[in-house]
C-alpha cells in the first residue's frame, strides 16, 4: 500500500468542486463515431485536470481551467474497455441510475421523476459520457479548445447543462450551500477501526477513491484487466490480485442528478405556513435546512473538537445533534439532519465497560428512538454539483404572482465508492425515507417526492418537535425539487482515461 | 396476553409440476412482489390473526458449493413452504386456514404431494419446527396492532385538523385530558388484552428456568468445560483458518428477480437457504448458537428490538435435510442494503455466530469477529443465498415496527388517567 493517494493520478473533481471558476458547461454525449472519440480523448488527455495544486507541482494552468471526463457502463464498452471489468465495476454501475424499477422505487424516482420522463439519461436518452468544462472567465474559448474538430464527429450532444454561480456560496433557495463534506484522508494516515464511538468527519481515501482501504478497512471492489489486455503497461498492477492491472485505482464513480428547484413554490408555501410573517418564514426555511440561510447551524456547535473539522471550518461544522434528541432545536427531519446524521457507531453517551456492553445488546438508551441512526462514517458523499439559473431572492420569491418560466436548479454530482452503501442510502434510507429516525408521513422537506404509501395517510408532512410537547405539523408540503435527468458515471484515474484512450478497436 | 404461533408447512414439489405450482403462486400477486389480499386461493385478508406470510420455493443454487470439501454435490429434492405468523395457538390457526382457503391451499398442495382428504392433517404432517424464533414484541396482536393504528391515525387527523386550533392553548394535560375524552366518546375500541394462556406460561417458566440451570451447572463443570473449551478453540481455529470462502456475486437474473419484488412497500421479506459446513464440529456450533438465540429470543428480547437491531419484525432458522441444510426467513423495515448495513454495523457478531456455520461464509476470527465485517463479500454472500420469495403478505403494510411501538406507547399513554408534566410532554411528542 502506497504511503499517500498518487493525487497526479487522480481527476481534480475529487479534491475540488472548482468553485473558483466561475463559469462551468458539462455536456452529457453519446458516441457516434468509436474511433473518432477515442481520437478526441487522445487529444485532450493533456487538459484533463488531476489533484495536484500549484504548491504540490501541479500545472499552473490547472488554476484557471478544467476539463474533468466520467463515463458510464455504456461508453465504457462502447470504447472497448475489456469485458472482464464487468466482475470488479458495481452492478449498480452497470444498471444505471434509472435502469431498474426497483432503484427507481428507492431512490424515490417514480410518478412525474420516473427515468421514461428525464431529459436526459433516461432508457431512450442515455449518455456514454458527460464532459465536464470549466473556467475562471470566457469558458467559450476553452470550452472550443477542448471540442476541437473531432467533436460533432465523435459525439451526439444529449444534453449542454449551463451552470450558474450565485453570489456567497447559496444555492437557489437562496441557502448558503456545500458547508460540510467529509475531509477525505489523501494521506492514508486514518485506519478505521472496527468500531468509532466518537463521531468523525475525516474520512478514509478507500470511501471516494477505488483501490484504497475504505471505512470497513477494506478495499471496495474495482475493476482490473488481465495483463495481455493491457499491452502497453499504462496501468499498474493490482495490489491483491495477481496477474491483473488496475483500471479501478484512482477512480470513483460520479452520481449525476438533475434536479430543477421550484423557488417560487418553496418561498410562497413557507410564506403562506407564516401567514405572510417574514420573520416566520425564514424561521421555517431554516428549520427545514437545518440551518439559516447564512449556513448557521440550529445547534449550539460543541466544546469537543471534531476530528476532520479543522479551524476554519469549526464556525459552521463543529456539532452533533447530542444536545438535541428531540429535535426541538434543528427538526429530525430537517435536510441537513437527515442527510448527515453526525452519528458514530453506537449512540453517543456509550461511554464505560457496562454501558457499552448494555448498548451493544440494545438496552440502556434513555429515549427508544435513540439507536435507529447510526454510523455515518459508512454513508457519506463529497457533493461537487453547480447550479443553474439566475438567482430569485426569497423575498422576490414570495411576491412573484405567476412563475417567471425561469429554469433553476442544482446539477447535482456526488462522488463516493461504493454508490449503494452511499449515495443511494442516503438518498433512499435518509432523504426519502419516510420511516427516517422513527418519523413517519414524510420525506426530506426540500427533496421529498411527496408519492403516496400504501398503508400511510400522507407522506406530506413536516413536524417541527416543540418542548411544550405537541409538534408542529406542517402539511401538505408540496414537491419543490424535480429531477429531470442524470445517470451513474465513472471518473476513471489519469491512468485508466489515458488506457482508454489507447484502446485499439480489435482489443 | 395472546402469544404469536408460528407455522412452517414444508412439502417436496411434485416432479413435472413446478411450472404449474409457480403458475398458481404468481397468480396471487398483483404484480411481482405485491400480492392480491384478496387472492382467490389464499385470501389473507380473511384471515385476521395473520401478521406475516408467504410462499417461497426452495431452490438453492449454491449445490455445488460442497464440493471445495471434495464431497459430491447434492440434489435435494425441491420444496416449497409455507410460512405464516400469527396471533394463538398453531392447531386453530391450521382450522383457520383450512375454512378460509381450503381449496386454494389444495390446489397448491396438490402440486406438491396432496393428494386429497383430510387437509389439516397432511399439514400437519408437513409441519417443521423451528430451531430458533424471533417475534419483535411478544403478545402485541393483529388486533391490537389494527385499534392502534387506528387510534393513532384518529388523533393525528383531529390535531391537524379540527383539533389544531381546540388545543392550541390547553397545557399538555389538559390536552390529555381532551384527547382521553374524544377517544371515549369517538367509539374507537380498544380492547383489553386477553388472559395470557396457562400452559403457554408454563412452559414459558419450566424453558426460563432451564435455561437459567446451565449457569450452575456450568460453574460446577468448570473444571471440564475449560479444557473442552480450549479444546474447542483449537478446533475452531483450525477450521476458521482452513475453511474456503466462496465469493461470487449472485447470477444478474436472479438479482434482478430478487430486486424486482422488493421495496413496494415500507417494509420487505427476505429468505435464505445454504448448506452448513460438513462434519460435527460446525453442527454442533450452529446447535448451540441456534439452541441459545431461540432462549434469548423467547425470553430476553421479546420487546422491540433484537439486540441494537429494531427493524425486524419477524424471523426464524429452520434446519433442513437432517440438519443439513438452514434456511432463514425474515420481515424486516427498509430496503435489503440497509439492513444488510444495519446487521453488519449493529449484530455482526451474531450474524457470525450462525452463519459462519454455513459453507462459504465470510472468515471470521474466533466465531464472532470479522465475518460480517468484511462488508462486500458479506453482502454478496447474502445476494447469492437469497430466494425470490414467491408470495408475501404483510397484513399491516406502511407501517414499520417503529410505527407499531410508537402506536403502543400511544395508547398506554392514553390509558393512564394522569401522567406527571414531563411524561405527558413526552407523550404528546410521539404524534
Amino acid at each position: 500500500m502506497p504511503s499517500a493517494v498518487d493525487k497526479s493520478d487522480v481527476q481534480g473533481l475529487v479534491r475540488t468542486g472548482y468553485n473558483d471558476m466561475i463559469e462551468a458547461r458539462f455536456h452529457a454525449v453519446t458516441i457516434v463515431d468509436v474511433t473518432a472519440a477515442r481520437a478526441w480523448l487522445q487529444s485532450v488527455l493533456g487538459r484533463v485536470n488531476n489533484s495536484l495544486t500549484k504548491d504540490e507541482g501541479g500545472d499552473p494552468a490547472q488554476s484557471e481551467r478544467a476539463l474533468q471526463l466520467a463515463f458510464s457502463w455504456s461508453g465504457l464498452q462502447k470504447l472497448g474497455v475489456p469485458a472482464s471489468t464487468a466482475e470488479g465495476f458495481s452492478l449498480e454501475f452497470q444498471s444505471g441510475m434509472g435502469g431498474e424499477a426497483n432503484r427507481s422505487r428507492r431512490l424515490g424516482d417514480v410518478g412525474g421523476d420516473a427515468p421514461e420522463r428525464w431529459e436526459w439519461g433516461g432508457p431512450n436518452n442515455a449518455a456514454d459520457l458527460v464532459v465536464m468544462i470549466y473556467k475562471i472567465e470566457n469558458l467559450a474559448a476553452w470550452e472550443e479548445e477542448v471540442q476541437g474538430p473531432l467533436w460533432s464527429q465523435a459525439f451526439r450532444v444529449i444534453a449542454s447543462l449551463d451552470t450558474s454561480h450565485l453570489d456567497n456560496d447559496i444555492e437557489p433557495f437562496g441557502f448558503k450551500d456545500g458547508l460540510s463534506q467529509p475531509k477525505v484522508d489523501w494521506t492514508l494516515s486514518r485506519k478505521a477501526k472496527s468500531e468509532e464511538f466518537d463521531f468523525g468527519n475525516l474520512i478514509t481515501a478507500g470511501e471516494f477513491l477505488l483501490g484504497y482501504p475504505n471505512e470497513y478497512d477494506k478495499l471496495t471492489e474495482r475493476p482490473t484487466v488481465t495483463e495481455s489486455e493491457d499491452p502497453k503497461r499504462i496501468l499498474t498492477p493490482a495490489e491483491g490480485e495477481s496477474g491483473r492491472r488496475d483500471f479501478g485505482l484512482n477512480g470513483t464513480y460520479l452520481v449525476f442528478r438533475d434536479l430543477t428547484q421550484d423557488v417560487r413554490g418553496l418561498w410562497q408555501f413557507l410564506d403562506k405556513q407564516s401567514a405572510g410573517d417574514r420573520d416566520a418564514r425564514m424561521k421555517l426555511g431554516a428549520l427545514a435546512v437545518g440551518r439559516t440561510t447564512k449556513g448557521d447551524p440550529l445547534v449550539p456547535l460543541s466544546d469537543q473538537p471534531i476530528a476532520g473539522i479543522g479551524p476554519k471550518e469549526e464556525k459552521d461544522n463543529r456539532f452533533t445533534y447530542d444536545s438535541d434528541p428531540t429535535g426541538t432545536r434543528c427538526p429530525i427531519g430537517a435536510h441537513i439532519r437527515r442527510t448527515n446524521p453526525r452519528v458514530a457507531d453506537m449512540p453517543s453517551d456509550t461511554k464505560g465497560f457496562l454501558k457499552r456492553a448494555l448498548r451493544i445488546l440494545g438496552w440502556g438508551a434513555p429515549r427508544p428512538n435513540d439507536d435507529l441512526v447510526s454510523s455515518v462514517r459508512f454513508h457519506r458523499i463529497l457533493r461537487r454539483g453547480r447550479e443553474y439559473g439566475p438567482e430569485l431572492k426569497p423575498d422576490d420569491a414570495v411576491k412573484q404572482t405567476a412563475p417567471d418560466g425561469i429554469p433553476r436548479g442544482l446539477r447535482f454530482i456526488c462522488l463516493n465508492a461504493n454508490i449503494t452503501r452511499q449515495f443511494e442510502f442516503v438518498q433512499q434510507a435518509w432523504s426519502m425515507g419516510t420511516k427516517f429516525a422513527g418519523l413517519t408521513e414524510q420525506s426530506d422537506p426540500l427533496l421529498g417526492n411527496r408519492i403516496a404509501i400504501n398503508g400511510c395517510l400522507t407522506t406530506a408532512t413536516f413536524t417541527v418537535p416543540q418542548q411544550t410537547g405537541l409538534a408542529r405539523c406542517v402539511e401538505g408540503v408540496p414537491q419543490f425539487v424535480a429531477l429531470r435527468g442524470g445517470g451513474y458515471f465513472f471518473l476513471p484515474s489519469i491512468r485508466a482515461l489515458r488506457y482508454i484512450a489507447s484502446l485499439t478497436p480489435s482489443s | 396476553m395472546t402469544p404469536q404461533g408460528n407455522l412452517m408447512v414444508l412439502a417436496p414439489v411434485t416432479a413435472g409440476r413446478e411450472s404449474e405450482l409457480r403458475t398458481l403462486l404468481a397468480s396471487m400477486n398483483r404484480e411481482p412482489g405485491v400480492v392480491d389480499p384478496d387472492n382467490a386461493l389464499v385470501p389473507f385478508r380473511r384471515l385476521e390473526r395473520v401478521h406475516f406470510a408467504r410462499f417461497v420455493i426452495l431452490d438453492d443454487r449454491t449445490l455445488d458449493d460442497i464440493t471445495i470439501y471434495g464431497l459430491p454435490r447434492v440434489d435435494y429434492p425441491l420444496t416449497v413452504a409455507f410460512i405464516a405468523d400469527f396471533d394463538g395457538p398453531q392447531n386453530s390457526f391450521i382450522d383457520d386456514l383450512v375454512r378460509v382457503a381450503g381449496s386454494g391451499l389444495s390446489r397448491i398442495f396438490a402440486c406438491c404431494g396432496f393428494t386429497g382428504g383430510d387437509l389439516q392433517s397432511w399439514m400437519n404432517q408437513h409441519r417443521v419446527k423451528p430451531a430458533a424464533n424471533y417475534v419483535n414484541t411478544v403478545g402485541r396482536t393483529m388486533l391490537q396492532v389494527r385499534e392502534e393504528a387506528a387510534l393513532r391515525d384518529f388523533i393525528c387527523t383531529y390535531l391537524r385538523g379540527a383539533g389544531a386550533p381546540v388545543v392550541a392553548k390547553m397545557s399538555p394535560s389538559q390536552i390529555h385530558q381532551s384527547l382521553r375524552e374524544l377517544v371515549k366518546s369517538s367509539g374507537i375500541k380498544l380492547t383489553p388484552p386477553a388472559p395470557t394462556p396457562i400452559g403457554w406460561r408454563i412452559s414459558q417458566l419450566i424453558n426460563f428456568i432451564t435455561g437459567l440451570l446451565f449457569i450452575p451447572l456450568a460453574i460446577v463443570l468448570l473444571p471440564i468445560l475449560i479444557p473442552l473449551g480450549i479444546i474447542y478453540l483449537i478446533i475452531l481455529r483450525k477450521h476458521e483458518t482452513t475453511d474456503a470462502e466462496v465469493d461470487r456475486r449472485a447470477a444478474p437474473d436472479i438479482q434482478r428477480r430478487l430486486a424486482e419484488i422488493e421495496d413496494h412497500d415500507v417494509t420487505n421479506q427476505f429468505s435464505a437457504l445454504g448448506t452448513l459446513k460438513p462434519g460435527w464440529f460446525r453442527l454442533l456450533t450452529i446447535s448451540l448458537a441456534l439452541t441459545v438465540i431461540n432462549w434469548i429470543a423467547r425470553h430476553i428480547f421479546t420487546h422491540g428490538h433484537l439486540g441494537r437491531v429494531q427493524t425486524i419484525h419477524f424471523a426464524r432458522w429452520i434446519y433442513l435435510n437432517d440438519k443439513k441444510r438452514l434456511y432463514f426467513a425474515s420481515n424486516y423495515d427498509g430496503s435489503l442494503d440497509s439492513y444488510m448495513d444495519d446487521f453488519i454495523n449493529k449484530v455482526g457478531f451474531g450474524l457470525n455466530l450462525v452463519f459462519s456455520s454455513g459453507i462459504g461464509y465470510p472468515r471470521t476470527n474466533y466465531l464472532v469477529f470479522d465475518g460480517a465485517k468484511d462488508e462486500q463479500k458479506f453482502k454478496r454472500y447474502i445476494r447469492r443465498h437469497q430466494l425470490p420469495t414467491e408470495v408475501w403478505y404483510d397484513a399491516h403494510p406502511g407501517r414499520t415496527a417503529v410505527d407499531l411501538a410508537r402506536n403502543t406507547r400511544i395508547r398506554e399513554g392514553l390509558e393512564r388517567s394522569s401522567m406527571s408534566d414531563a411524561k405527558t410532554r413526552e407523550w404528546l411528542q410521539l404524534f
